[in-house]
């Protein structure tokens, strides 16, 4: 552990060195720590790698349970127990799309840093979209050709992200984009609709329980589209999702 | 060192620990953090003769030590188990033995007929203890009668060892571990989760998409170590323990209890090398504590008067 610092209103940055795993997590992949040692919380807690700097990582997190006031109390010096990279990296590498227009709800800014490299090396410019409940929510760091949209206004936008983003899009079109979206789900449903609307492709990186992390104890369905009823597994096929493969 | 390696029903294992049915998938999901050839052996998830998509979200909760589970027996069905994952568990060098979930008499012997032939399955754990299904599962479990039958066809159509997983959820689990005995089963695993339920008192709904569960963890211990001394006491065939076991000290407890072997469950979630773990410690107690062969622990229990546990619990 290297320590903790605040990023924003009840933001948090945790920050570890681990060199091997600085060199394998790929943007959207995230890590499952364990808070606490004894049986209390029991199971491990999912977050995104939010920044990679050398051998140093970074995950961003508010205080909301049991799990994150744990992960509040940590100190530099201490060994924590971090299972991962785990899960699919976004689909960053696709012919099919030319700009990736990234849109983050509150926390769900976590995988856009990285994402943000992963497309520049790709020689892919990105526009970013940013939205939270108000200005001193917004985690702004490391992302770039940023545009913000708060609830009360106080910064950017007055609304939600989504109709920021549609607003923007219809004033000055990207060329073959890509959207890239993480965030609370009916933020997600939205930029869904808003993007099978629009044509866009669309990629989501989807939040939720998750008893193991790894895929063996089946814990964390998402419903599939499709005729037949069926579920993927958030853990070991997401957590991002094509929109066109979930039902959503 | 201290002989680790027991025969169960003429099969032989290298460790008393095996990881239990649902909490290791097929055994090709943890290969990064584990290495399955260390376990004594590796059960299954539950195989049905058609593949189950489970049950919808929410599957799971957390509660205090321990966790709500209705995974609904979602797997990939006999046949596909077959084709896409067996031949991965014959390189493994550990014991594989395969859970078997139905909803009919019939279709317990159908799968175990398919699996019967295979090269690489070494035995079989007959689940007639889900309790997260409508059909089957707890059905069958919670009647002795049920279990005997199931047990006495199966016996008929195997001579690998078959042992059958019991639900802590009825009155006298030592019961159902004769009634298994007497129609030649070859062990009992006890015990599968306990029904539980929680709810989230902002919307006064349950948690779970089925309402209540089944519980598993660290909080099901005690019972679990009760439930495997009550069988252990009731037959002369294996049981096998499981219920919340996380470490080699939760593992010894039930080894004194009476339990052959145990199967570490839960734990694989939080640590998917916690069984190889379990036996490593095992070996190490034995070590430490002179006892040449861990047989010797087992249904060692000194049930004369309690312990002082003053230290442990300072």
């Amino acid at each position: 552990m290297e320590g903790v610092r605040t990023a924003g209103e009840g933001i948090h940055v945790l920050s570890f060195t681990s060199a091997a795993m600085s060199r394998s997590i790929r943007a959207g992949q995230f890590l499952n720590l364990r808070v606490e040692e004894a049986c209390e919380p029991l199971l491990r807690r999912p977050f995104s790698a939010y920044r990679i700097e050398k051998s140093s990582i970074e995950i961003v997190f508010n205080v909301v349970g049991r799990g994150t006031a744990a992960l509040r109390r940590k100190k530099q010096g201490d060994v924590l127990d971090v299972l991962g990279p785990l899960g699919k990296p976004f689909k960053t590498i696709d012919p099919g799309f030319d700009t990736g227009v990234l849109i983050g709800g509150g926390l769900g800014v976590a995988p856009l840093p990285l994402l943000t490299s992963a497309l520049k090396q790709e020689g892919k410019p990105v526009v970013t979209f940013l939205g939270a409940r108000s200005a001193a929510q917004l985690v702004t760091d490391h992302l770039e050709n940023l545009h913000t949209a708060t609830d009360d206004g106080s910064r950017g936008f007055r609304g939600n992200v989504v109709d920021l983003v549609s607003d923007f899009l219809s004033k000055h079109p990207v060329e073959h984009p890509k959207i890239f979206a993480c965030g609370p789900m009916p933020m997600l449903r939205a930029v869904a609709s808003f993007a099978r609307a629009s044509e866009i492709t669309c990629e989501v990186s989807l939040e939720g329980p998750m008893g193991c992390g790894i895929g063996i104890c089946q814990g964390c369905p998402v419903e599939l589209a499709g005729p037949e009823k069926s579920y993927a597994l958030m853990c070991k096929d997401g957590p991002a999702f094509d929109i066109r493969t979930i039902k959503i | 060192m201290a002989l680790t390696s027991f025969r169960l029903a003429g099969l032989e294992l290298k460790n008393r620990v095996l990881v239990a049915s649902g909490t290791y998938g097929y055994g090709d999901d943890c290969l990064e953090t584990a290495d399955p050839g260390k376990l004594g052996g590796i059960i299954t998830k539950s195989l049905s003769l058609k593949p189950r998509i489970g049950n919808p979200p929410v599957r799971i909760a957390e509660t205090a030590g321990g966790m709500l589970n209705s995974i609904g027996l979602a797997n990939i069905g006999v046949h596909r188990f077959l084709s896409e994952k067996l031949p991965f568990l014959r390189s493994v060098d550990t014991a594989v033995i395969a859970n078997i979930a139905a909803s009919t008499i019939e279709e317990y012997c159908e799968v175990l007929r398919i699996l019967e032939g295979e090269d690489g399955i070494d035995g079989f754990e007959i689940n007639v203890s889900c309790p997260n299904v409508r059909e089957g599962g707890l059905i069958f479990g919670t009647d002795c009668a049920a279990v005997a039958e199931i047990t006495r066809r199966l016996r008929a159509l195997t001579k690998k060892p078959l042992l059958v997983k019991l639900t802590p959820n009825v009155t006298r689990i030592g019961e159902f571990a004769r009634a298994v005995e007497a129609e030649g089963g070859d062990a009992v695993s006890v015990m599968n989760t306990l029904i539980g339920m929680a709810i989230d008192i902002k919307t006064r709904k349950p948690v779970l998409s089925t309402v209540t569960g089944g519980l598993s963890g660290p909080a099901i211990k005690p019972v679990a170590l009760a439930k495997v001394y009550e069988a252990a006491r009731a037959v002369r065939i294996p049981v096998i323990g499981i219920g919340g076991i996380t470490n080699a000290s939760d593992a010894l407890e039930f080894l004194i209890a009476g339990a052959t072997a145990v199967q570490v469950g839960t734990a694989n979630f939080i640590d998917p090398a916690a069984g190889i773990k379990v036996a490593e410690g095992i070996a190490r107690y034995c070590d430490e504590n002179g006892i040449p062969d861990v047989a010797d622990l087992v249904g060692s229990l000194d049930a004369g008067s309690g312990t002082s546990v003053l230290d442990s619990w300072l």
